[in-house]
């Protein structure tokens, strides 16, 4: 399991949240996601300076034989997103917590932070899905 | 069970032994499952069966009432063409490893069909200037919809202008098909019988998603591709472009001008006209609208042993993965046709596919001089490729009975879908011989002096 | 003997042409004098230049690395994969029928339009509808004009009904093409029997419903047997039954869907009625209706007046064209040839047998495989590779030790609902010997995954080729020859 993920809140859609300097955060896809979609081939993610809001799909990510959307987990501004993954989407199999992240969002509503689980309870949640 | 059909190779025995196996006594058991009250009583209302010889016989009979272009020399195009097919076309397609086969879903029994239809891909992009193409769809109508579909999903607007020189088929599919997802489609008006680019001007705005002209047009007249591109771009639309993929030979391609999406059909190159299908429509963009383009795609790659190797690939796009949020459900393609053009491509060649498009530019510019000559008036004021519209003294239903009674197929009327009566669009591909077009202008005088 | 792993592009060289066409007869005209010079072409297409020689042995040699129906079995599930006849074929490239253009005065093409005439009705017969439209190029299409056919009748009716069920089971296509014709699609679980569950559907039907689609039999291979209480459930609520005809092939002149309660039908002719797939195409996927439906059809129909068939483009409620020109003739033109051959009770005993294959072959099967569905089963049956899981094995892996024996593999991998599906569709046309040679080499291998599981982790052994490389082809996309790239590949290849 890779590391320095305490800090991180889930969404039910399997995405992790970790806050950056003041609204701004930094969202992903967990370990548990890259692993139930297997070698990821592309990554489609939104535009910068695109106004999002919570649960939307705002992209998608392509295996070879499945695909996923991205379901932001919060509302906000896209203030920035991973070239790297443009040319090397494996990344995200790599390091799904690190440099496999997909998009900076500057927060419009911090609240929402609030509907997200931690690390604990989002261990608790995808155990409960595997039964 | 009887032994009439040759289809079917079950012996008395061999069922008897099924049956056994399957612990029944007959194959009514194996249907009990059907509610009785649905199941058919008697056989269906249709014919019985008929013998190969026979058959054969009543299906020359049937073809015979049609009057075919190997004996009435034929002057109709708009949009479907008689073209030579070089012999080797359908020598080739007669391998039954071809066309007995399903998908290339397992590549490794599948190589051939793979790599002909990356060669297809290829040589499509070769034709229209573009990055990508994709392994064929339905037919040129149904390709220039999905590609409004494309640009109305990728720009998120929700209007496309397309010009009235583009085929009214198309146009009508276009129509049909964004009923569904819900979009406009607006026509742009002609200035003469090209687009009219000011109207073009004045009807696009930031909700259009697309501009779709026809190359060359309907008329066959010759759009200016970059004139419209600077509009299109100007607003942020799509440029999307049916081009006659022959043309393309000697013509500007349409990726030159910065077409986003260029589509067309192949019958052109190798399909035979088979009243009206199937044929086989091509789809190529630009490399932004890779992992969008509809339809089956083949890639490159390779096995465990580094040797070089085709698969259908960037799958997550189509139907059977996506489902519900696919942009586009088409699923079979017309691959045995994109490989009849395949052939047909290599067999003319680089240079054989220029001398063709070559020869039906001055055959069709040969007959409007010579009708011209004779005082008919040639609408075209743009040039045009192989096909153009002549002005007739009378209904153009007239001079096509007249004409068949010499001989001889005569054009499109293009009375019925632009309200232009007593106009006929002729095209003049290398297959007319100047003989025969001189017997055309022929008949044609003799109907204006009759 | 060599392997021949060239592309067209490869072995073209400079000046060889593999066609000639003759000298003008009409004079020489210039490009440039008729052209403004920025729509003349500057860069030529690279094209091959080849001979006639090389082109066929180029394409013979492509199709030596393919595996079609006259090469072996390929009970690919839901595909009906059966005998192309030839005399279609031949059919097909007759002049009178190959050499006409869509738009020569209907005089002219009435041979062709009998053909389509008598087709339409012969296809009302058989699937107990009261009028079909032959346009539509392939199942999926047939699919959406079908359900925008839906969507006018009841806009007719001033309802706007916005959901389209489908049943977990089935064709990616339909929920596809129910998004395409602007419908929001809503999946219906199957119960523990692999049917419909009707409880669930009855929560799910209601004043939005505008259609049920279903398969049936289902692509379990299973028959819908309350079929009759579906469509009551889906009719009462004002709603529509469209029936997804990929799996005609078991009920040809046994039932139809118009009895069992169906308002839509299509058919793929490319399947049930052998139109050759073609290595994907083309199809043909003609819809036929009830008669309330008959005046959105799709225009122009074809119709008999007198002695005389016409088209007729005046429907003023009709959806509008869905195709180009009258539907693909010359897939018709083959399904036409083979409903001539087999007649009436021909077709009867093709689904017969083809549903007897289907069961006698599972029987064979069903010690070494699970079978999730212990009903009789209709032309087709699934398995699932569950078993083989636990031992490390995977479906695809059977699927492609099965190369090695000159098979092609059975469908895998769906339906969804199943758990390392094979689903296998043996098809009336192949003899009972070749049946048991397949039962046979499945048997064989189910014993490989437990004796010797690498030699099947391993396959395919035998093919021109391996497993290739689907991961990369999907990253770094080659969708195209381009010399220069090619050459710096070779290049990189040779340094590493």
């Amino acid at each position: 399991m890779t590391k320095a993920t305490a800090n991180l809140l889930y969404s039910k859609e399997h995405e992790w949240v970790l806050q950056l300097d003041g609204n701004r955060v930094r969202i992903g896809i967990s370990d548990f996601a890259q692993e139930a979609l297997g070698d990821i081939v592309f990554v489609e993610n939104p535009e910068i300076d695109a106004e999002i809001s919570a649960n939307e799909a705002v992209g998608t990510i392509e295996s070879v034989k499945a695909v996923s959307e991205i379901f932001t987990p919060l509302s906000g501004t896209v203030v920035s997103v991973n070239d790297v993954l443009e040319d090397a989407p494996e990344t995200i199999n790599e390091e799904p917590f690190e440099a496999g992240w997909l998009f900076e969002l500057e927060m419009s509503n911090p609240e929402e932070l609030e509907t997200l689980m931690n690390e604990d309870q989002y261990q608790a949640f995808t155990n409960e899905g595997e039964n | 069970m009887s032994n009439t059909y040759r289809y079917l190779p079950d012996t008395t025995q061999d069922q008897e032994e099924m049956l056994a196996a399957l612990n029944i006594s007959s194959i009514d058991v194996l249907f009990e499952d059907i509610p009785a009250e649905i199941r058919l009583q008697g056989e269906l209302a249709i014919p019985d069966a008929v013998s190969e010889p026979l058959l054969m016989k009543k299906m020359i009979q049937l073809s015979a009432k049609n009057k075919n272009a190997n004996h009435y020399p034929t002057f109709l195009g708009a949009g479907t063409y008689d073209h030579y097919i070089p012999n080797v076309v359908d020598h080739m397609l007669l391998r039954s490893e071809f066309y007995t086969a399903y998908t290339p879903y397992q590549p490794e029994i599948s190589q051939g069909e793979l790599q002909a239809i990356f060669e297809f891909q290829t040589m499509v992009c070769e034709l229209t200037g573009m990055d990508v193409a994709n392994s064929s769809m339905y037919d040129g109508f149904t390709s220039l919809a999905e590609a409004a579909s494309l640009a109305v999903a990728s720009t998120r607007r929700s209007k496309v202008l397309v010009s009235k020189a583009v085929h009214p088929e198309s146009r009508a599919i276009l129509q049909t098909v964004a009923a569904g997802p819900g979009y406009a489609v607006e026509e742009v008006n002609l200035v003469n019988e090209v687009t009219d680019l000011n109207q073009l001007g004045q009807q696009i705005d930031k909700n259009t998603a697309a501009v779709i002209v026809q190359y060359p047009n309907f008329f066959g007249s010759i759009e200016d591709l970059a004139e419209v591109k600077k509009i299109a771009a100007e607003n942020g639309a799509l440029f999307i472009v049916s081009a006659n993929p022959l043309a393309l030979a000697l013509l500007q391609t349409p990726g030159h001008f910065g077409a986003d999406i260029v589509v067309g059909d192949m019958q052109p190159l190798g399909i035979p006209m088979s009243f009206g299908g199937p044929h086989c429509g091509y789809f190529a963009v630009s490399k932004k609208y890779m992992r969008k383009i509809p339809g089956r795609i083949v890639g490159q790659t390779e096995d465990e042993s580094g040797k070089r190797g085709f698969v259908l690939t960037l799958q997550a796009r189509e139907q059977h993965i996506r489902r519900d949020k696919a942009t586009s459900n088409i699923c079979s393609n017309q691959a045995l046709n994109a490989l009849a053009s395949s052939i047909c491509m290599s067999a003319l060649g680089k240079q054989g596919i220029r001398r063709m498009a070559q020869l039906n530019f001055e055959k069709a510019d040969y007959a409007a001089k010579a009708l011209e000559k004779k005082g008919f008036t040639i609408i075209n004021k743009a040039p045009f490729f192989n096909e153009f519209v002549v002005e007739l003294p009378c209904p153009v239903k007239e001079v096509n009975a007249k004409l068949i009674k010499a001989g001889i197929i005569g054009g499109f009327d293009l009375g019925k879908d632009y309200g232009l009566e007593n106009q006929m669009l002729l095209a003049v591909t290398e297959q007319r011989t100047k003989e025969e077009i001189d017997k055309l202008i022929e008949v044609l005088e003799a109907v204006v002096n009759g | 003997m060599v392997e021949y792993n060239d592309l067209i592009f490869e072995i073209s060289r400079q000046g060889r042409v593999g066609s000639n066409l003759p000298e003008s007869d009409v004079g020489h005209v210039d490009l440039q004098d008729k052209l403004p010079k920025h729509l003349i072409r500057d860069v030529p297409a690279e094209l091959p230049e080849v001979s006639e020689l090389q082109i066929a042995r180029h394409y013979t040699a492509l199709s030596n690395k393919n595996h079609g129906i006259d090469n072996g079995f390929y009970p690919l599930g839901s595909c009906t994969m059966k005998y192309n006849p030839k005399i279609n074929e031949t059919v097909a490239r007759l002049e009178g029928f190959s050499r006409i253009h869509p738009y020569q005065p209907v005089e002219t093409v009435q041979g062709a339009l009998e053909v389509l005439y008598e087709l339409q009705e012969e296809l009302a017969v058989i699937t107990g509808m009261d009028a079909v439209t032959l346009q539509p190029s392939a199942g999926a299409q047939g699919e959406w004009t079908g359900l925008m056919m839906v969507k006018a009748y009841h806009a007719q009716k001033g309802e706007t009904r916005t959901k389209v069920l489908v049943p977990d089971s089935a064709h990616g296509t339909n929920p596809a093409s129910a998004t395409v014709a602007g419908f929001e699609t809503i999946t219906i679980p199957s119960n523990k029997n692999g049917l419909v569950d009707l409880e669930e559907l009855k929560k799910h039907v209601g004043s939005d419903t505008a259609a049920l689609m279903l398969t049936n039999p289902n692509t379990l291979g299973l028959f819908e047997t309350e079929i009759l209480e579906i469509a009551e459930v889906v009719h009462e609520a004002g709603g529509l039954l469209y029936y997804d005809g990929a799996n005609a092939n078991a009920i040809l002149g046994k039932t139809t869907p118009g009895s069992m309660g169906f308002d839509i039908v299509h058919l793929n002719l490319h399947k049930t009625f052998t139109g050759p797939h073609g290595g994907g195409g083309p199809g043909a996927g003609p819809v036929g209706v009830k008669a309330k439906l008959i005046p959105y059809l799709p225009v122009p129909r074809v119709e008999k007046e007198n002695d005389q068939y016409v088209l007729n483009y005046n429907e003023p409620l009709s959806i509008g064209r869905v195709k180009g020109y009258y539907g693909n003739f010359g897939i018709l033109l083959r399904a036409y040839t083979y409903i001539r051959t087999m007649g009436n009770v021909g077709l009867r005993e093709v689904s017969e047998s083809a549903v007897l294959h289907a069961n006698y072959l599972r029987k064979r099967l069903e010690p070494y495989f699970d079978a999730p569905y212990s009903q009789v089963c209709k032309h087709e049956f699934v398995l699932s590779g569950s078993r083989q899981k636990k031992l490390g094995v995977r479906t695809l892996d059977m699927a492609k030790r099965l190369l090695d024996f000159g098979y092609h593999p059975p469908t895998i991998y769906f339906p969804l609902n199943v758990e390392e599906c094979l689903m296998i569709e043996p098809t009336e046309t192949e003899s009972k010997e070749t049946l048991d040679a397949f039962a046979d080499v499945m048997i064989q291998i189910a014993k490989e995954v437990e004796e010797n599981p690498s030699v099947v982790l391993e396959a395919p052994h035998t093919t021109v080729i391996g497993r290739l490389d689907e991961v990369k082809a999907a990253r770094q996309p080659i969708l195209r020859y381009v010399k220069e790239e090619a050459a710096e590949r070779e290049k990189e290849f040779a340094r590493s």
